[in-house]
């Protein structure tokens, strides 16, 4: 078992003929059992072609109705990937991944208020993807530094994932799923919602939680896991260091008005149960300090 | 990004919102030759910087005759104008905004920013003009009134019309204040604004409701759809070293530490940071060079940081994902190697390629210092730089 993704799902790819969505669409066919999951590739105007023995469509509904297809990645470049997450809402797909950085804020606020009432969940966008690992890769992660097991792992980044991911796979801990959610302001499912799943999974023990600067989403999860959560959870907050009213690199990792910053994250999570560590070299340690007792 | 005073009420006037009629000037005879065209009797000259806490820094100046304008706009322009907001060295005032006076009667509150958790735009309102609204949340949050605003519908003559009243503007002026809040609202949306305050809102003797300061930062992912508002950057206004940076695509903050780091991603960028501080040690930068650097991008980076006098040791911590490590350690190589590298460097590469990077660092001939993991990493940094 996993969370979101296995290896039955099916996947198409939008923004299928341009280079990066080309690119990771051949590593992820190339993982594990990518060649049957990816399925279909949507550019406007191009159906017919096809990449890699993957055909494209002119549209997401189209992809669907011919392969099947229920989850979407989106590598569309900034200006359009808004519209094209609307259009995988619209054909009723059950889940979204956006890759993309870089959609103006307003686009999305757009797009998150068209979701309401829509049974499609949204991962990102400028998130990493995710990964069920030995079966399923969706995104732009190495899937080499990845070993089966039951760790969840949820994040707001994307290299930091790398590295938690890699410290838990030294030490011999493979994950059920890892889930990038992104570093934009305006996203789809936060760390709470992942958090959710991962508790419900029977096949995830524990969970690393990596989070940054700005915003409250690490303590609306961390306040959810007080009373509801299960399972041990690890915690790492990126940017104690970080100077307020900057934008560092992330969009959404600002510390403006006196909120998001790193210290009152950890306080709230240390006070809400979570193992934290403020060595983010120390995130796989940290784990396995709990699971060894 | 963000923009000057004048230049936000000159966005606002065009959605509706009333200001006081002002004009930019650059010199002292600028000044002088405003205040005679907007005529009347007394003028407010105000610093143009994008900090704010203008006023207490000696920034801003009431003249009651054109002399007063010109002497005022003496002292006050080239000045170092030093705010809680600039830092200690503060920041060279090279612009003005001549205003005609305005007769005060009540002033308040009004700003909006993009509410994260409810992912709508938040309206916020507070009869505490004049004052901080991070202040006013802190010491009498009741007095913050709020409205998500429903992206459909906009703000509403009902919406506005309530937190107008509840702000306590008097029922005569409600047009007015409705006025000014959905100018600001259309303002916000259409120009793809991040934050925008009118603080204060003032309620003249004579009943008009104007803007009496303005504020407005926009996101910088959507610029790429308002040429307009790009024509109004201020380059004086930002560090230099993040200018330089933002020419090559590298996302850098200059900070006051001893130890240069180089990462890809910015979560790992601020982890980067933050380790290097545990370690005892204390990071010059945050530096992300994203997913697709190459050797041009990583020696811009390198000269980037060391422009840095105080600059002991480099730190790059590389994982590859989508960047392939060789390509990087390539990188490496060939920057230091162009800048003539003096500074310890410590490398940490892991991910795709890790192996063919180690060897390409390791026979390259220079004195890279090759570090196994992030621990390991911040720690021969910090060395590196006591040393």
């Amino acid at each position: 078992m996993s969370i979101l993704i296995n290896k039955n799902t099916r996947v198409m790819t939008q923004g299928m003929t341009g280079k990066v969505g080309q690119f990771h669409t051949l590593h992820c066919k190339n993982y594990a059992n990518g060649a049957d999951c990816f399925v279909a590739g949507v550019t406007p105007g191009k159906a017919g072609q096809s990449y890699e023995g993957i055909p494209v469509y002119n549209s997401v509904l189209e992809a669907r109705q011919q392969t099947g297809a229920t989850v979407s990645v989106i590598y569309v470049p900034p200006a359009y990937a808004a519209a094209a997450i609307d259009e995988a809402v619209e054909a009723e797909l059950d889940l979204v991944i956006c890759i993309t950085e870089g959609i103006p804020v307003h686009d999305m606020l757009r797009t998150r208020y068209k979701m309401q009432g829509k049974k499609t969940r949204l991962i990102g966008p400028n998130c990493p993807g995710l990964i069920t690992p030995d079966e399923i890769k969706i995104g732009i992660m190495p899937g080499h530094i990845h070993k089966k097991g039951r760790i969840g792992v949820v994040s707001r980044s994307g290299t930091l994932t790398y590295e938690a991911v890699g410290q838990l796979s030294e030490l011999g801990y493979g994950q059920s799923s890892c889930v990038g959610i992104g570093g934009d302001p305006i996203n789809g499912m936060k760390h709470l919602e992942v958090m959710q799943l991962f508790n419900d999974d029977p096949d995830t023990d524990a969970v690393i939680m990596v989070g940054e600067i700005g915003g409250s989403d690490e303590e609306e999860c961390a306040r959810w896991i007080k009373s509801n959560m299960q399972k041990p959870v690890v915690g790492f907050i990126a940017g104690i260091t970080a100077p307020a009213g900057k934008r560092m690199g992330h969009a959404g990792a600002i510390i403006s008005g006196g909120q998001g910053g790193a210290e009152d994250k950890l306080a709230v999570m240390e006070e809400c149960g979570i193992h934290i560590t403020r060595n983010p070299a120390e995130m796989g340690r940290t784990m396995q300090k709990i699971l060894k007792g | 990004m963000k923009i000057h005073e004048y230049q936000a009420k000159e966005i606002l006037r065009q959605f509706g919102v009333p200001t006081p009629r002002g004009h930019a000037c650059f010199t002292l005879d600028e000044a002088e030759n405003a205040a005679r065209e907007l005529g009347g009797s007394a003028w407010v000259v105000k610093a143009q910087i994008h900090a704010g806490g203008r006023g207490k820094g000696g920034g801003v100046k009431v003249a009651r005759t054109q002399q007063e304008v010109r002497d005022y706009a003496g002292q006050i322009l080239g000045m170092q104008l030093v705010t809680h907001q600039t830092g200690a060295a503060g920041q060279a005032v090279r612009r003005l905004l001549i205003e005609e006076g305005a007769n005060i009667a009540k002033e308040y509150y009004v700003g909006m920013v993009i509410d994260r958790s409810r992912q709508r735009v938040v309206l916020m309102a507070s009869s505490e003009g004049g004052m901080e609204i991070e202040e006013v949340a802190a010491h009498a949050p009741e007095k913050i009134h709020k409205v998500w605003i429903d992206p459909v519908a906009g703000l509403t003559d009902a919406e506005a019309d309530a937190v107008a009243r509840q702000i306590g503007i008097p029922a005569a002026a409600l047009p007015q204040a409705r006025a000014c809040l959905q100018g600001l609202y259309r303002a916000f949306v259409e120009k793809d604004a991040m934050l925008a305050e009118i603080n204060p809102l003032v309620l003249t003797a004579d009943q008009r409701v104007i803007a009496l300061d303005a504020k407005i930062n926009f996101d910088s992912n959507a610029l790429y759809r308002h040429p307009e508002i790009v024509a109004l950057r201020d380059l004086d206004e930002e560090d230099p070293a993040e200018v330089e940076a933002s020419k090559f695509d590298l996302s850098y903050i200059a900070l006051d530490g001893n130890i240069g780091c180089l990462v890809n991603g910015a979560g790992l960028a601020m982890a980067t940071m933050d380790i290097i501080k545990l370690y005892g040690g204390s990071p010059a930068n945050f530096l992300d060079v994203g997913g697709g650097a190459n050797k041009e991008k990583v020696t811009e980076a390198f000269k980037l940081m060391l422009k840095n006098p105080g600059l002991r040791a480099i730190l790059v911590n590389i994982f590859g994902g989508i960047m392939k490590c060789d390509v990087i350690a390539e990188g490496v190589v060939a920057a230091a190697r162009e800048v003539h590298l003096k500074v310890p460097l410590v490398v940490r590469l892991e991910g795709t390629n890790v192996d063919l990077g180690k060897k390409i660092l390791a026979e390259s001939g220079l004195p890279i210092i090759s570090a196994n993991n992030m621990a390991d990493a911040a720690q021969k940094a910090v060395n590196a730089a006591l040393s």
